[in-house]
């Protein structure tokens, strides 16, 4: 087990957290349940209640670059059994964002995948498919991931073979705006200034 | 004069997902619910949107809610239950002193607060419920061992999504026990599949859905019902890749409940979309198409044959 140096603590990371999340934190007081019901800690690098004890503890670094707040799949279980009616994946998903905008990602292929993702619906206004596939296995250079499937899903015309354009630009619209407008941590700097 | 629901299909319906939004149109069609598509609908930005910025998720999930209001609706329903809850994101988040001003900076305008948003699932249960799939039901699907499988997000966050009991939903059980299927009790109905991790983490999904597969197997399930695009790809077009962590070996056809529901109804089988499973759910089914029949037949008699010949099976 790693040991932590309490020195290094950051007092401002509870309070980021909990204002980007809307969760009262502080209320964690380890009982174990978001972790008892969890069905990915078999894969976690950190179990989720440690997680919460650590940004308790005010420790940024050792949370926005573990790899659990990456793989934990939103499935709100742990947001449903907590007794102090926390919103633990709230949480988990507010720590992902800020580690993303803190370039501290440990799941690079995660992140890859969102991009691709949210670049196909950014150009084109809905997802589509096969193009953010490729454009994962382009960046990713996992260029086999999931060939096996191509197959079945061409015989079942589970794949569309070109993009439905849809919105108007609209959306491109809001990923402009989004993009100008920068991570939102920046206004809350600036709120507290 | 009924109700119109502005009907949001979802990006995964133009592709994987194809026979989910066939089969929700035919099955609320035979149901008297009128359905209009959004204008113009978009991605609502999935779960690589909220895990990006709830304000950019809020934005593109929220335009979808614009364009109903435009539309004149005052109710959208989705078949997703990630749409779902991004679009009831979006107004939750609303009201958010960080997310809600937001989400209106990027998105241009206000969020429609009192548009309404449920699954397909919620609308059949709450307009059509057991009594209307009862009255509607032409081909019982008698003798037929179904698992209701509801993954995450039908019922949680239960602040949000404010639909059934967020650890034991009895709302597909409900519906499918009214055409005469067998609904068995399956414990692990609200664990999640591995969603979205599936292209990046294939090993979590196989061990994630391979247990919800091998328990559906040790409970006898001649078929597994669910109501979630994603949860239905990884459970049926990566059932092949989960094999490898899974102690039984049998294939299970992972089906929509929409589809159950529409072959109970004898609607048409290429209006359900049922070619476009890929573990084929058709030798299951045949069993129950000979045995209705045998109970058509025979009234009296029949049904009991039916069971009689579909536990002979299941030993």
């Amino acid at each position: 087990m790693k040991t932590l140096n309490l020195g290094e603590s950051d007092p401002r990371f509870i309070s980021e957290v909990e204002q980007r999340s809307g969760q009262k934190i502080s209320r964690c007081y380890q009982c174990g349940a978001c972790t008892g019901r969890c069905p990915n800690t078999f894969a976690y690098d950190l179990p989720v209640n440690r997680v919460m004890r650590l940004i308790q503890l005010g420790r940024r670094e050792e949370v926005l670059s573990c790899s659990a707040i990456w793989l934990c799949a939103a499935c709100q279980a742990c947001a449903v059994q907590c007794p102090n009616e926390i919103d633990v994946t709230r949480v988990m998903e507010t720590c992902r964002q800020m580690s993303a905008e803190a370039g501290l990602v440990s799941e690079r292929a995660i992140q890859v995948f969102v991009k691709s993702f949210l670049g196909s619906v950014k150009r084109n206004g809905r997802a589509f498919e096969p193009g953010l596939m490729a454009g994962y296995m382009f960046r990713t250079g996992r260029f086999f991931t999931d060939v096996d499937l191509a197959p079945v899903m061409l015989a079942k015309r589970k794949l569309a073979f070109k993009p439905h354009k849809a919105g108007n630009g609209e959306v491109a619209d809001i990923f402009r705006r989004y993009e100008e407008e920068g991570p939102v941590s920046c206004n809350l700097e600036s709120d507290h200034a | 004069m009924p109700k119109t629901y502005a009907y949001y299909p979802g990006c995964s319906s133009m592709g994987t997902s194809a026979e989910y939004d066939r089969s929700t149109r035919a099955v609320c069609r035979a149901c008297g619910i009128d359905l209009e598509d959004v204008h113009d609908w978009t991605c609502c930005g999935s779960t690589p949107a909220h895990v990006t910025d709830f304000g950019l998720s809020g934005a593109l999930a929220a335009r979808n809610l614009v364009q109903a209001k435009s539309a004149g609706r005052s109710e959208v329903l989705t078949p997703c239950p990630s749409c779902l809850k991004n679009m009831k994101a979006a107004q939750h988040h609303a009201h958010d002193p960080v997310w809600g001003p937001r989400i209106e900076r990027l998105l241009g305008r206000k969020v429609p607060e009192d548009m309404r948003c449920a699954s397909v699932l919620e609308i059949l249960f709450r307009e059509t419920g057991a009594e209307g799939v009862r009255a509607l039901v032409k081909k019982p699907l008698t003798g037929l061992k179904v698992a209701c499988y509801y993954g995450c997000l039908l019922t949680r966050p239960t602040a949000l999504m404010e639909f059934d009991e967020p650890e034991n939903p009895q709302s597909m059980e409900t519906l499918l026990a009214a055409t005469g299927a067998t609904v068995l009790d399956f414990p692990l109905k609200v664990e999640c599949c591995g969603a979205s991790l599936a292209v990046v983490r294939r090993d979590m999904v196989q061990q994630l859905s391979g247990r919800l597969l091998d328990t559906a197997c040790e409970l006898g399930a001649d078929v597994l019902s669910v109501a979630c695009p994603l949860c239905q790809m990884n459970l049926d077009l990566r059932q092949k890749q989960a094999a490898c962590r899974r102690q039984t070996k049998a294939a299970v056809p992972i089906m929509y409940v929409t589809q159950l529901l529409g072959l109970a109804f004898g609607l048409d089988e290429a209006d359900l979309g049922l070619g476009g499973l890929i573990v084929d759910p058709r030798p299951v089914l045949a069993g129950i198409g000979a045995r209705s029949e045998e109970a058509a037949d025979a009234p009296a008699g029949g049904q009991d044959d039916a069971k009689a010949v579909n536990s002979g099976r299941a030993e």
